[in-house]
């Protein structure tokens, strides 16, 4: 991890209409952090997600993805990201190797690396004996190892994952949390959202979003500090909660 | 380029794998080429008839009146001459043409017997069956009541019935057209508009529009196969009719593919509409059963005559495509007219595919926003 910015975001606000669902964010992503985004249902971090992977533009403020602004410069963005979302985001009627190679050439990788980087992937996770069969044989945890894997595997930048352990058994997500530090370690950042307050532990950096705003951003153990509490969740519930 | 290929390349796979798609994309069209034999019977009312009346006596006209005051009969026209015959038909406008020859009523006083011409629009066979069976049942009641005047004795006039283009009356011209039409609607605005909700429900279209694929080579890389194997299905149609029931094409056959890939445009179109508005496969599947499968099959002409319906109907049926494709088609395959006849169905035809693109390209940006 360096302090380089990665993802730099300044006065950020998003309208829909009269509805105000980011208002004024402003933060920094590091290179090769692991941020986790938080925030209750509806507070506004799919909004914030979306902008910053180029798929939605901000109302106003600056918003730099991977040295690219958002506003202006979507598609640059894109080339530069991965992305898994929480639904399961593989072709369930495509072996793993076609869907393998479906991302690898839509990122417009060349075919030569493609293949190699395929071949290392499934000796990797174990895979290379059922390299041709469809996903849907697969078990779910599987299933979301391997649609992590796909969404780093043109080596983005940054990797935002929304939500991706939900609906995973404990031991599937450790394992799947061991291969989100190997990816930081590779120098990939990775923005994760989850509902998992174990799961923010293990982040370097947390922010938690309540009504459009980001009311805490710190390291877990500071936020813990500061809030008198013993675990993050109990400084979320103490912070995140919707006024009635 | 190559990032589109691959896209396309998957699409495919997703059509080939599944066999339910298989069935809809081959199994159907085959086996409703070849059950479809049948037809339904309908009325008629108020059919457009002209008239070539070359003896313009007082027995002829007294014949027309009673064709004309039978209720089932309209007439829009009188012909001066045989070659116009052609003409009126080829237009569209009138369904038969009943011609009296000259000397009709000098003829029929003098040897007792005079013979008059009913020719019908047989690329329509229902409705020409019945015009000319109900002009000779009203002809024969002519008959009866000459012969129930005392001064002529046994006279009779003899109606002669001719079919232009579709001479034997053959059911399965009528349907060809029919199963085309609604083969291509299914395929490519059903199917379309399924394959695309499928991504937004399984949560692959967020994943495909964060990737540097542009929406529009999403969608043009999901429509495209589609496209190509509905072209497949068309020319495979066509080959079937023409080897099990002799079904030649008459007109040019580069317009009649021409036609196809314009209404195949049109359809797909629509199936992307349907797609922008509707969030679960489920839905695109009602939406396009209930508003593009049940009214092409009930109010496009494809098996109900459109001049018996009711006001309202026609209104409905004016603003479906496949109304105006199967205009087309007929003319092109039966009746074997240039592009000339069809101008104006294929400005319709033309003018709603860029309405339905303009609107799913609005639809999809207010969607992503």
């Amino acid at each position: 991890m360096t302090n380089n910015a990665v993802i730099s975001v300044t006065n950020l606000v998003k309208k829909f209409g009269s509805f105000t669902a980011n208002d004024n964010l402003n933060f920094e992503v590091y290179e090769g952090e692991i941020f986790g985004f938080l925030g209750a249902n509806g507070a506004g971090k799919t909004t914030a997600l979306r902008i910053l992977s180029g798929l939605s533009s901000p109302t106003s403020g600056e918003v730099i993805v991977a040295g690219y602004n958002a506003k202006k410069d979507p598609e640059k963005i894109k080339k530069n990201i991965g992305y898994m979302c929480q639904k399961f985001s593989l072709y369930e009627d495509l072996t793993i190797r076609e869907n393998i190679m479906l991302y690898g050439g839509i990122y417009g990788m060349p075919k030569s690396l493609i293949k190699k980087r395929t071949e290392d992937l499934l000796e990797k996770l174990n895979f290379r004996e059922y390299s041709n069969r469809m996903i849907s044989d697969l078990p779910l945890g599987l299933k979301q190892k391997l649609a992590f894997s796909v969404a780093v595997f043109h080596e983005p930048r940054i990797v935002f994952l929304d939500e991706p352990t939900g609906g995973v058994d404990p031991i599937t997500r450790r394992q799947f949390w061991e291969m989100i530090y190997e990816t930081a370690d590779r120098g990939i950042t990775v923005f994760v959202t989850t509902h998992y307050m174990d799961e923010a532990e293990y982040c370097d950096r947390i922010s938690i979003m309540s009504e459009g705003r980001i009311v805490a951003l710190d390291t877990p153990e500071a936020l813990k500090k500061q809030y008198e509490a013993k675990s993050v969740e109990e400084v979320f519930i103490k912070i995140a909660r919707p006024k009635p | 380029m190559k990032r589109f290929l691959g896209f396309v390349k998957k699409e495919f796979l997703h059509i080939f794998r599944d066999f339910r798609t298989m069935i809809i994309l081959f199994g159907i069209p085959t086996a409703q080429i070849l059950i479809f034999g049948f037809v339904v019977s309908t009325d008629i009312k108020d059919a457009r008839v002209a008239f070539l009346d070359l003896s313009k006596d007082e027995i002829t006209q007294k014949i027309s009146d009673k064709i004309c005051s039978s209720g089932f009969f309209r007439r829009v026209d009188d012909l001066q001459n045989y070659n116009e015959i052609d003409k009126a038909m080829k237009k569209g406008i009138v369904k038969a043409v009943i011609v009296f020859g000259d000397n009709f009523g000098h003829d029929l006083i003098n040897q007792g017997k005079a013979t008059m011409s009913i020719i019908a629009d047989g690329s329509e066979p229902n409705t020409a069956t019945l015009i000319t069976n109900y002009i000779t049942a009203i002809v024969t009641d002519f008959n009866r009541k000459l012969a129930g005047t005392p001064v002529t004795g046994n006279i009779l006039v003899q109606p002669e019935v001719r079919m232009f283009y579709n001479p034997e009356l053959k059911g399965h011209f009528m349907f060809v057209p029919g199963v085309i039409t609604l083969i291509l609607i299914l395929i490519c605005a059903l199917m379309t508009s399924i394959t695309i909700t499928r991504e937004k429900e399984f949560g692959t279209m967020e994943v495909l529009l964060v990737s540097p694929l542009k929406p529009v080579h999403i969608i043009v890389g999901k429509v495209l196969p589609y496209f190509i194997l509905s072209f497949i299905d068309v020319i495979m149609i066509l080959v079937l009719s023409w080897f099990v029931f002799d079904l030649p094409i008459r007109g040019s056959l580069i317009l009649l593919l021409a036609e196809t890939m314009l209404y195949i445009l049109m359809s797909l179109s629509l199936g992307i509409l349907i797609s922008t508005v509707s969030k679960t496969m489920q839905q695109a599947i009602f939406i396009s059963f209930l508003g593009l499968m049940l009214p092409t099959i009930l109010l496009s002409g494809f098996i109900f005559p459109i001049e018996n319906m009711p006001e309202a109907y026609n209104w409905v049926s004016a603003i479906l495509p496949p109304r105006y494709f199967i205009v087309i088609i007929k003319n092109i395959m039966i009746k074997g007219t240039g592009f000339m006849y069809v101008w104006k169905e294929t400005l319709i035809l033309l003018i709603m595919t860029t309405l339905f693109i303009g609107l799913s390209v609005r639809n999809f940006k207010l969607r992503l926003e």
